[in-house]
């Protein structure tokens, strides 16, 4: 399993040149690859604005939208921007999409809510047509376009993935959740007659020292305030000692997870550090 | 603020005083119709689990209930003749009676205005208050009275059943199967109180009327249920409070607040008895509206909480509940099973509990059934095996265990030339030590290949490859059968690889598709072409002629598809057959084709081999096949000489919404076994061996296939 790490995107306060500094640190640090999360709703960089932005400061850690709401986007420029950013970074993007969790994104974007998981399925569909197409975008580097990952609980969510795309991108919780989770995967996968298997990536959030912790768990409770009580469960999973990050890390690899993506609760790039250490098993 | 509580039920009593409780500087008024020592019903189960959320709500009220407590840990099945014990269980109950009145004076005690004997009529009469929590109940007037808004949806079971209490001391959880000649009756019972156990039966409708019981009294009713359950009542008497036989009504409501007024419990949905009790989510209803309300003052975000934290998990209750309703409303199906595995099939009907965890409970009870599944199949009893890795007989062939797995897909065939990746993967599944290895699905001819890289059986040099490959593998290790799947395409041909996604047609090299009507499969792919008698006359003599060179290829089984949208699957579905002619229209038209090639593959086909069919019990979209025609087909197929049909669903149309629950499909296998009378290999997200045994032991499928290859552990 790999472990990458979330860029900041989405925490309020965050400073464009943090954030570039944050992609070039987790570079230095071995993180495999760098995610980014999606709110329109909200004081957020736009996700594959702020990629293309970490490619050129950057040359090898992978970057991933962990995920970007697609049905909010129009699919042509979509497949352009992404073919950018892959293009940009010479292939290193993959692609997360999933139908989005707040109705507020929508509203704010002035697209219709209803009817999104048909869009998307439309939408994984045309991407990839988009991609092999040589009249339409900028060429992607891999060939057929950057890998596709998709998110979502439900049947629906797991059919589409296994249908249109290399993957599946867990929204985060304890292992047991992911394993249960990746058991649909694959379940899905092999049902659509597809061959090898899915790609599964999973999520976490840490924010490392007492004073991050409560700062993270600000901000989880403020984020995810449209969940209701579950935000406790949220807030309760939050990585805040060398220990949780090692027992989560090794959670999920037991469960079968190819990519560990682990998402920051406070914007210091200081986190990365103690992150870095904490799964070198240095606990100091 | 001022709440008011309408019903004075556990759940309402439970709210009103958790709220004063969680508010103290608040005013709660509960209102309840009936007077103060007025109760319906007898006794009230819980579970530990529920016994700990008491007991963070209120330790007070935890004290006084579980003071009054009686407990037991078995569920016993008298069944046959037979009494059949599964222990560990964990179970707890009170009177209502009980309860009812505990909660009231801890109601008293907490400062909540208790208006007995109080008629609110409509929400009008209410209008003084800031919350009005509904608790009245499956009928609740509250809630009827505005049910669109609310999404309301009251659906009434086929069941006709009623509450009886009866001073016999059950010691256990006790469910009771008696037939006489208007037809079969259950009885649920548990201890609530001292003597007392409530004791409820339960029958199809039209057993009831047969039994003259739709025109009884309330006494006739009485003396007719004593006298059947005579032998389980030991001289008991039944006891009457005000019963009578009614349906049960399962209330969904898409939303739980309107406003101010909220719905609880009763009010906002049922779960049939035969899971757990009402009582158990009302008051935990209570419990999560508590705590929502506590310490904000900003009600329409407290109800938003309580209804987001609480319907998504009553709604995966009664999801369990439909099952075991479902169950109960049919259990006429399963009374030719066994008195043991008709309990093991009773106890995983919801499929909360599986075989692993019921032997945690009862490690004697699964115990007895794997020495009765081997017994039953021939197979040693004395030191059993579970029961997947006990041999099948299945048609004419035995196979060594009850495990299936599927070679997965590779699409490196070239022309239809089995790829080296292909093989690889078949003996890949074959050193899993599976029972029975099967092909992906493989082409009877160049056009009938779902996609460029499918293999097919339809040239002299694929005959010898498969053969070649069959040869390679060395059997004597577990004997393992290999199975060949054989199919056509239909209007799913014609696609790339599904490397990067599936259903993208081909380009330039791709070829005319057929199918029954002219329907494309997605808006991207090319519309088929109908067949016609020549086209059909053709595909049959594909199907024999592939049939005969899998013979003598050297498979041990032969499976026809006829599922997931490919061409006689497509001949099945009212989806996608909307031909005028013989071969449309209903059941038997829609099957005709399909039989007609199952026939050709039977004459083809050695009598000593296995032979099998795959069929799609579900479409999973609106005005697709149903269960029951699945089973008229299974029927058809069985007669046709059919040894085994393996039963999938979906992959009909591309728009479905499919289910991936390990146990959703084999509920089509055991209605199939059950009612077609034909063995079933059971498919879907079957991941363990935990769950292969669970279905097998509940007799509900004959062989499993398992998701995923991986080494078998044969224990």
């Amino acid at each position: 399993m790999r472990v990458g790490v979330g860029l900041p995107n989405s925490i309020p306060g965050t400073s464009g040149r943090v954030l570039l500094e944050w992609a070039r640190r987790a570079e230095e640090l071995g993180f495999s690859c760098l995610g980014v999360v999606d709110r329109v709703a909200w004081d957020c960089f736009e996700p594959l604005t702020a990629l293309a932005a970490a490619a050129a400061f950057t040359e090898r850690i992978q970057l991933a939208t962990t995920i970007v709401v697609g049905p909010l986007r129009n699919t042509a420029l979509l497949a352009n921007e992404a073919a950018t950013v892959d293009s940009l970074s010479g292939g290193r993007l993959t692609l997360g999409l999933s139908v989005g969790a707040r109705t507020e994104d929508f509203e704010v974007a002035g697209v219709e809510h209803r009817g999104r998981g048909d869009r998307l399925t439309d939408q994984l569909v045309e991407l990839r047509a988009i991609w092999n197409d040589d009249s339409l975008a900028t060429r992607p580097v891999r060939p057929g376009g950057p890998r596709l990952l998709v998110g979502g609980t439900s049947d629906v969510s797991y059919y589409r993935m296994a249908r249109h795309s290399d993957g599946y991108v867990h929204g985060g919780g304890p292992p047991q959740a992911f394993e249960r989770a990746a058991d649909t995967a694959r379940a899905a996968w092999a049902d659509a007659g597809r061959p090898g298997a899915p790609l599964l990536w999973g999520q976490g959030y840490f924010a490392l020292g007492d004073e991050s912790k409560e700062a993270g768990e600000r901000y989880l409770r403020e984020y995810y305030a449209f969940v209701g009580p579950f935000v406790e469960r949220i807030v309760e999973g939050l990585l805040t000692t060398p220990q949780d990050v090692l027992a989560f890390v090794r959670g999920y690899s037991e469960a079968g997870c190819d990519e560990l993506v682990l998402m920051p609760g406070v914007s210091d790039p200081v986190q990365l550090e103690l992150l870095a250490d904490a799964l070198a098993g240095q606990t100091t | 603020m001022r709440v008011a509580v309408v019903g004075g039920g556990p759940g309402g009593l439970y709210a009103a005083l958790l709220i004063r409780k969680a508010r103290p500087a608040d005013s709660v008024t509960l209102f309840e119709r009936n007077p103060a020592g007025a109760t319906y019903g007898w006794g009230v189960v819980f579970s530990d689990r529920t016994l700990t959320s008491f007991r963070e709500a209120d330790y007070r009220t935890f004290v006084d209930i579980t003071n009054r407590f009686v407990m037991w840990d078995a569920i016993d099945i008298r069944y046959r003749g037979e009494v059949i014990r599964c222990g560990g269980q964990g179970f707890s109950g009170i009177a209502r009676r009980a309860l009812l009145g505990l909660l009231q004076a801890r109601c008293a005690e907490l400062g909540v205005e208790m208006r007995f004997e109080t008629d609110v009529g409509d929400s009008a009469s209410l209008n003084e208050f800031d919350l009005v929590v509904a608790a009245d109940g499956v009928h609740s007037m509250y809630r009827n009275a505005n049910s669109r808004e609310f999404g309301t949806s009251l659906a009434e079971g086929s069941s006709r059943y009623i509450w009886f209490g009866t001073p016999r001391s059950f010691d256990s959880f006790t469910f009771i199967f008696r037939a006489n000649e208007h037809g079969l009756f259950q009885v649920h019972a548990y201890p609530f109180e001292g003597a007392m156990s409530t004791f409820i039966v339960e029958c199809a409708e039209d057993t009831w009327r047969r039994a003259g019981l739709d025109v009884a009294s309330e006494a006739d009713s009485i003396s007719y249920c004593e006298k059947l359950f005579a032998p389980d009542l030991a001289g008991a008497p039944l006891l009457s409070n005000a019963s009578k036989w009614i349906s049960f009504i399962t209330v969904r409501n898409k939303r739980w607040r309107r406003g101010n007024v909220v719905l609880l419990g009763d009010a906002a949905h049922t779960a049939h008895f035969s899971i757990g009790s009402g009582t158990k989510l009302a008051m935990e209803d209570s419990i999560a509206l508590s705590n929502a309300l506590e310490g904000t003052d900003d009600l329409d975000d407290a109800l938003a909480d309580y209804e987001l934290e609480r319907r998504p998990r009553v709604e995966r209750f009664q999801e369990a509940a439909r099952q075991s309703q479902t169950y109960f409303q049919h259990t006429d199906r399963y009374t030719d099973l066994d008195p043991l595995q008709f309990a093991f099939h009773l106890l995983t009907r919801s499929g909360r509990v599986d075989y692993d965890g019921l032997r945690v409970r009862d490690a004697d009870f699964v115990g007895a059934i794997d020495r009765w599944f081997a017994r039953e199949h021939g197979g040693p009893s004395l030191v059993a095996p579970p029961p997947a890795f006990v041999p099948a007989r299945v048609g004419p062939a035995e196979v060594t265990n009850r495990v299936a797995v599927s070679a997965r897909p590779t699409y490196d065939a070239s022309e239809g030339l089995v790829g080296a990746e292909a093989l690889a993967e078949l003996r890949r599944a074959a050193a899993t030590g599976a029972g029975l290895v099967l092909t992906d699905i493989v082409a009877v001819s160049a056009r009938g290949r779902m996609t460029s890289g499918c293999s097919g059986i339809y040239e002299q040099s694929h005959v010898v490859a498969w053969s070649d490959a069959l040869g390679d593998v060395p059997r004597s290790v577990t004997d393992v059968m290999f199975g060949i799947r054989l199919g056509h395409a239909g209007r799913r041909g014609s696609t790339l690889p599904r490397t990067n996604g599936c259903d993208v047609p081909l380009a330039d090299e791709g070829w005319d598709l057929v199918a029954p009507s002219p329907l494309p499969y997605t808006k991207k792919s090319p519309v088929p072409v109908a067949a016609d008698s020549a086209s059909m006359e053709a595909i049959v003599d594909d199907f024999g002629a592939a049939a005969r060179s899998a013979r003598d290829a050297g498979f041990d089984v032969l499976i026809v598809d006829m599922a997931r949208g490919y061409l006689l699957g497509s001949f099945l579905s009212p989806l996608t057959n909307r031909r005028a002619d013989d071969y449309g229209g209903d059941t038997g038209g829609r099957a005709r084709f399909p039989l007609e090639v199952f026939a050709v593959v039977r004459d083809a086909w050695p009598q000593d081999r296995m032979l099998g069919a795959t069929i799609t019990a579900a479409d999973w979209a609106r005005g697709g096949t149903t269960v029951d025609e699945a089973i008229s087909v299974a029927r058809l197929l069985g007669e046709a000489g059919c040894d085994l049909v393996e039963v999938t669903g979906g992959g009909t149309v591309e728009r479905t919404r499919p289910r991936y629950d390990p146990y959703y499909l084999v509920s089509y296998s055991d209605r199939i076994r059950n009612e077609a009378g034909v063995a079933t290999l059971a498919t879907g997200a079957i991941g363990s061996i935990d769950h292969a045994n669970t279905i097998l032991a509940a007799g509900r499928a004959d062989l499993c296939l398992l998701l995923g290859v991986r080494e078998l552990d044969g224990r």
